[in-house]
């Protein structure tokens, strides 16, 4: 895992130390180890010269900058109305057995978390549901799970 | 009532002989008024929802004297039921760079950015390659212009144009008081430009094609085409270039799948069209405006499970600050439940309804104004499935 | 700047008013109250609360009047049906999320939500209880704060505050939608955050979700322990301000009646911090002086300077998380409140035969950050803990009330002896500048044997609610023992706000200011606007409040702290002298480096 000191002197590189590098910044971390922890923040804070608690409460508001630790991989499944309609329970149901963790929980060997998302814009090839960056429409439960065991073999 | 078909059009895809670079090229050199009189005259109106006639936003912000200017495109396509903006993000990126630029001309901004909703951050790595060409094209046809891509998060309010600007400062996206409007004190505090997406292909499409050919689409009040994102109860799911000014009948006939009972316009913060009212709702800026989203509900669907799926989604991207939005969402959403329960008699929701139109009116932007939409539509037109 | 007039109607009544002014002032103008909850005047316009609404005709929803300019032709009505409506539900939401607990809550009777549900005679619950369904957190470690999100309206006053004004940003709002809170760092409690403790966000909360750490309860007990000798020491700045609890408008200055009630409260001894302001600008003046001398005479490099101030507890913990590399640069004074409590507990003890253990020393003063400072560990001089409790002029108030004492009725009386006695050097440490004018009375005429040369003794460039202040004073015609000094310029800065005194001591750290004296004080005003003062405090306030401060200073006999008899008594018969090793025991601290994230 890289440094994440590293990490945020390389985005101020890029964008700057004012306050509008702080997002692209909590976004590098985020990419690189998928949350935030307090040092995280705390080393952000130090950057560009703002208060921890400033850092935490801009984090808090994202719901893709999360706060608390999470698995290597961040599979979220959209709840929202079309894939809701689609069937995204099932495939909830489906991941949950595989992973055996609930909504909101990580696998104890820290590889999966498992959140619900709102709308990820997929509506007409729902369900659908993201793992980090990449995503994945018109599921199946059988192809969730097909597509998560292949994450765990990575 | 005989309606007529829906006409299909293909402007926004359409890439046949089109060269970005080249039309921007042609298209600066004019002079910026007469590119901000030809919007105006196309009457070309913002294509994420909200309807603001581009020619005008493009000259207020060129009226303003300051020598940071900004153009920024909305890619923070959060409404439930919308995902056109991915679509032409994915299929004609360099359309969305070439109207940003022809944009940022025509206002006097040097910089231009794309804030892309974290959700579609699988685009980020076609979309920054393309954009690194781009901005090379630009340099070589001598425009000072140069595009920059900005990520979200996960936060639906910053579709909401000064949560946007507040999001890209580093901050939390919360909407700021209005006036200042954006043209005025945007991005950074300066006078800024932004549209959505789709608006800027448009834009781009006017200089390609000529405010004419534009004009021969739609009616008066709407003119032009627009994309629609039609999804829930549809054979035909999808992205679908239409004229506007059709009915919500017209689009049923076309999208149904025979049992249509409601259609969600606009999508989670739209207005629900029941049955009865098919055939009177025109889908435009005379009747509904909307950012596209098409949401067809059979008669298999339970209304309440739909309003309450809206009602839970603003409780969690409310940002929070403004009193009846934070609040108002909450006592909506554990309101009926509370009637599904029988813990509140069904009257209780004519005092929601009292709630919500409050909200409409004392929110402080507009994601807090418009949870009214869903709710008083729906709860007025299937108010037994709400109850029992 | 020449500024437009602007016309409009409110309610029908044709105004005008400047350019850029908001439909709230306007109103004002025409005494039509509009009903506020996030704004305050000291802070940036939020406009979230949406209390103020009214109607513009014409537009499509309402505007917040708090947050909206006035334009050309607007016609705005304050009070129509639709605003009505509006603004009462608005009330019900903040109630249906509010512990509305208010006859057990600290702020019943002070509430601002309490007084406009009463205004609107909101009656039966309408709304889902919301409190009920979350947990219900408090924080109570800090000795001086309790904050309780249960009463929390999300006005953001605080967050507000603790970052305009104190540059702080110990609270800041976390999470979005239904989990939008206030919050510290990772929600930490106060007392482990960069919170400076200054209470200028429990001066602002407009409900009971901020509130002091109240001590009142055992104050009684130890006044009503017969075993106990009681002590009360007053700030200069809560003689100025504790009218306001008790009836009075601001500026009303009652230092004899206040002396009178606290008498009749049951105080065994009612004495006078201003006795240790006093002290305190002989300690820290003849610090600086040393201070100079090393530096300019035995060409001492290591000696710190500029030299700033300490009385400020709110600026000692602020320098400590933000500047820990300036510790040095701070006078090693106690502040007045500690001064006075060592030597209660020692030379008071003394004189008057009691054992330092059986003396209850109760402070009244305009801060909650004295609460933590009276609880530092490094505050035992006496071997014991020099300061029991600390009150602010908000919960005497209460105690005065509770004992039901009429107030103004009271004959003047004066304070005990000894440490009662004061100049009106000690009454101006309650305003900001005040400790620079002090010190300067002093210093100037320690140094030349002559008064220093401004009118009437009133240092008027380092007065005034500017938010730095500087003020140069050359020193000429020095005696012989500090001719070292002749001809130099003194070269003086006040800040007050913490915002304030980050940009000053940010400018000494990059080498753009080059001071020698620098008076801190945490809170907006000075004391005079601390945040254990009575609520509202906002500028007009604070500066009835200041008036009242220097009408006190003019109108008494001494006001150069060397002229106090106490002070030239004490150190006859106790101290010896300035900073001599006993001054140093008793009256002179330490600081620690705090982490700043």
């Amino acid at each position: 895992m890289a440094d994440v000191q590293q990490i945020i002197n390389d985005a101020t590189k890029v964008y700057g130390k004012e306050r509008k590098a702080l997002m692209p910044i909590l976004q590098a971390v985020v990419k690189e180890k998928n949350y935030l922890d307090d040092q995280d923040m705390i080393s952000i804070a130090k950057a560009l010269d703002l208060s921890a608690a400033e850092v935490f409460g801009t984090a808090s508001f994202y719901t893709f900058l999360d706060t608390v630790p999470r698995g290597k991989f961040v599979i979220r499944v959209c709840k929202t109305i079309s894939c809701h309609m689609a069937g995204k329970d099932a495939i909830i149901q489906a991941i949950e057995q595989l992973l055996k963790i609930k909504i909101g929980e990580t696998t104890v060997d820290k590889q999966f978390t498992l959140l619900t998302a709102n709308c990820l814009g997929w509506c007409h090839k729902g369900p659908v549901m993201l793992i980090n960056d990449e995503v994945f429409p018109e599921l199946t439960s059988q192809k969730a799970v097909e597509i998560i065991t292949k994450y765990r073999g990575e | 009532m005989e309606t007529t078909k829906l006409k299909r059009v293909d402007i926004i895809f359409a890439m046949e002989g089109i060269d970005p670079i080249k039309v921007v090229e042609s298209t600066i050199k004019k002079d910026p008024d007469t590119i901000i009189l030809e919007m105006i005259d196309s009457g070309l109106k913002g294509r994420g929802g909200a309807g603001f006639p581009t020619g005008l936003k493009w000259k207020f912000t060129r009226n303003e004297d300051s020598y940071d200017k900004y153009v920024i495109c909305n890619a923070d396509e959060g409404e439930p039921g919308t995902f056109k903006d991915r679509e032409i993000l994915d299929r004609v990126p360099e359309k969305v760079f070439a109207g940003l630029a022809i944009c940022g001309y025509t206002i006097g901004a040097r910089e231009g950015f794309i804030y892309l909703r974290g959700e579609y951050n699988f685009l980020l790595p076609k979309l920054n390659e393309k954009l690194v060409a781009f901005n090379a094209g630009m340099k070589k046809i001598g425009l000072d212009f140069t595009i920059q891509m900005r990520s979200g998060s996960g936060a639906y309010i910053c579709g909401e144009e000064s949560a946007l600007f507040e999001s890209m400062e580093g901050k939390r996206g919360e909407p700021r008081n209005k006036p200042p409007y954006p043209t005025v004190s945007g991005y950074l505090g300066k006078p800024t430009a932004i549209n959505n997406v789709e608006t800027l292909v448009y834009a781009f499409m006017i200089s390609r094609i000529g405010v004419e050919k534009f004009k021969e689409f739609g009616t008066k009040d709407s003119r032009g085409s627009k994309v629609f994102s039609i999804s829930g109860d549809t054979p035909k799911a999808g992205i679908h270039e239409l004229e506007l000014g059709m009915t919500v009948q017209q689009l049923v006939e076309e999208f149904g799948d025979g049992d249509t009972k409601a259609v969600q316009v606009g999508g989670a913060s739209g207005g629900c069209v029941p049955r009865k009212l098919f055939k009177d709702t025109i889908i435009g800026y005379e009747g509904i405006p909307t950012g596209g989203s098409m949401m067809l509900f059979n008669s298999q669907r339970s209304m309440y499970n739909v309003l309450h799926d809206y009602l839970e989604f603003f409780t969690e991207e409310s940002c929070g600050q403004c009193t009846p939005c934070r609040v108002g969402c909450q006592q909506l959403l554990k309101g009926i439940e509370a009637v599904k329960r029988g813990e509140k008699s069904p009257s209780y929701l004519d005092d929601l309804k009292k709630l919500a139109r409050t909200m409409k009116v004392a929110a402080k932007c507009g994601l807090g104004q418009s949870v009214a939409n869903p709710f008083v539509s729906i709860v007025t037109n299937f108010k037994e499935e709400i109850i029992y | 700047m020449n500024k437009y007039l602007v016309n409009l109607t409110i309610n029908d009544i044709p105004v005008s008013v400047p350019e850029g002014t908001t439909i709230l002032d306007a109103a004002k103008n025409l005494d039509f109250r509009i009903p506020t909850l996030c704004h305050h005047e000291d802070l940036c316009v939020a406009g979230n609360c949406r209390v103020c609404v009214v109607e513009q005709i014409g537009g499509k929803a309402l505007t917040a009047a708090c947050a909206t300019p006035v334009s050309e032709g607007m016609q705005i009505h304050t009070n129509s049906a639709l605003v009505r409506t509006a603004r009462k539900t608005i009330i019900e939401l903040l109630l249906s999320e509010h512990n509305s607990d208010c006859t057990k809550c600290y702020k019943n009777g002070n509430c601002e939500l309490q007084s406009l549900a009463h205004e609107y005679r909101v009656g039966d619950h309408v709304f889902i209880d919301l409190v009920g369904t979350r947990k219900r957190v408090i924080d109570n470690l800090s000795p001086s704060i309790i904050k309780d999100d249960s009463k929390c309206i999300r006005c953001q006053r605080c967050v507000r505050t603790c970052s305009e004004l104190q540059g702080v940003s110990a609270l800041a709002v976390a999470n979005k939608g239904d989990h939008m809170k206030i919050s510290t760092f990772f929600d930490r409690p106060l007392v482990e955050v960069v919170c400076t403790n200054c209470g200028q966000c429990v001066n602002r909360c407009p409900v009971g979700a901020l509130v002091e750490k109240t001590y009142v309860e055992e104050v009684w007990d130890a006044i009503n322990n017969p075993n106990v000798h009681v002590v009360v020491q007053t700030a200069p700045a809560v003689r100025v301000a504790i009218g306001e609890e008790l009836g009075y408008d601001a500026g009303e200055r009652l230092t004899g009646k206040m002396v009178t009630a606290l008498k009749r409260l049951g105080f065994d001894s009612v004495l006078d911090t201003d006795f240790t302001a006093d002290l305190t600008i002989l300690e820290e003046g003849t610090e600086l002086l040393t201070r100079l001398k090393r530096a300019l005479v035995d060409k001492d490099t290591t000696v710190a300077l500029p030299m700033t101030t300490s009385c400020s507890p709110g600026w000692i913990k602020f320098i400590e998380h933000t500047f820990p590399e300036f510790l040095p640069n701070v006078s090693t004074c106690k502040s007045p409140q500690q001064m006075f409590g060592a030597l209660a507990k020692t030379y008071y003890a003394q004189k008057k035969g009691l054992k330092a253990q059986d003396i209850c020393v109760v402070s009244i003063m305009p801060c909650t950050a004295k609460k933590y400072e009276a609880n530092r560990p490094e505050m035992r001089s006496s071997g014991y803990k020099d300061v029991n409790y600390v009150l602010t002029t908000r919960e005497l108030g209460m105690m005065i009330k509770q004992a039901g004492i009429n107030f103004q009725n009271l004959e003047d009386s004066h304070y005990d002896s000894i440490m009662g006695e004061s100049t009106g050097a000690a009454v101006i440490f309650g305003a900001t500048g005040g400790v620079m004018e002090a010190a300067l009375r002093t210093v100037y005429e320690v140094v030349t044997g002559r008064e220093v040369p401004f009118t009437n003794l009133n240092i008027v460039p380092v007065r005034g609610m500017e938010g730095v202040k500087e003020a140069k004073v050359k020193i000429e015609g020095c005696l012989p023992e500090w001719s070292f000094l002749e001809g130099i310029e003194v070269s003086c800065a006040v800040a007050h706000s913490l915002v304030n005194a980050r940009d000053v001591m940010q400018a000494v750290k990059d080498g753009r200011a080059h001071y020698h004296f620098i008076e801190v004080m945490a809170c907006p005003g000075g004391c005079l606007g601390g945040g254990g003062q009575p609520i509202p405090t906002n500028n007009e306030i604070r500066n009835k409040r200041a008036a009242a401060i220097y009408e006190e200073d003019a109108g008494l006999p001494l006001r150069k702290s060397h002229e106090n008899p106490e002070v030239k008594m004490i150190y006859e018969e106790f101290l010896g002298a300035p900073n001599s090793h006993k001054s140093h025991a008793l009256l002179h601290t330490h600081y620690i480096p705090r982490k700043r994230y």
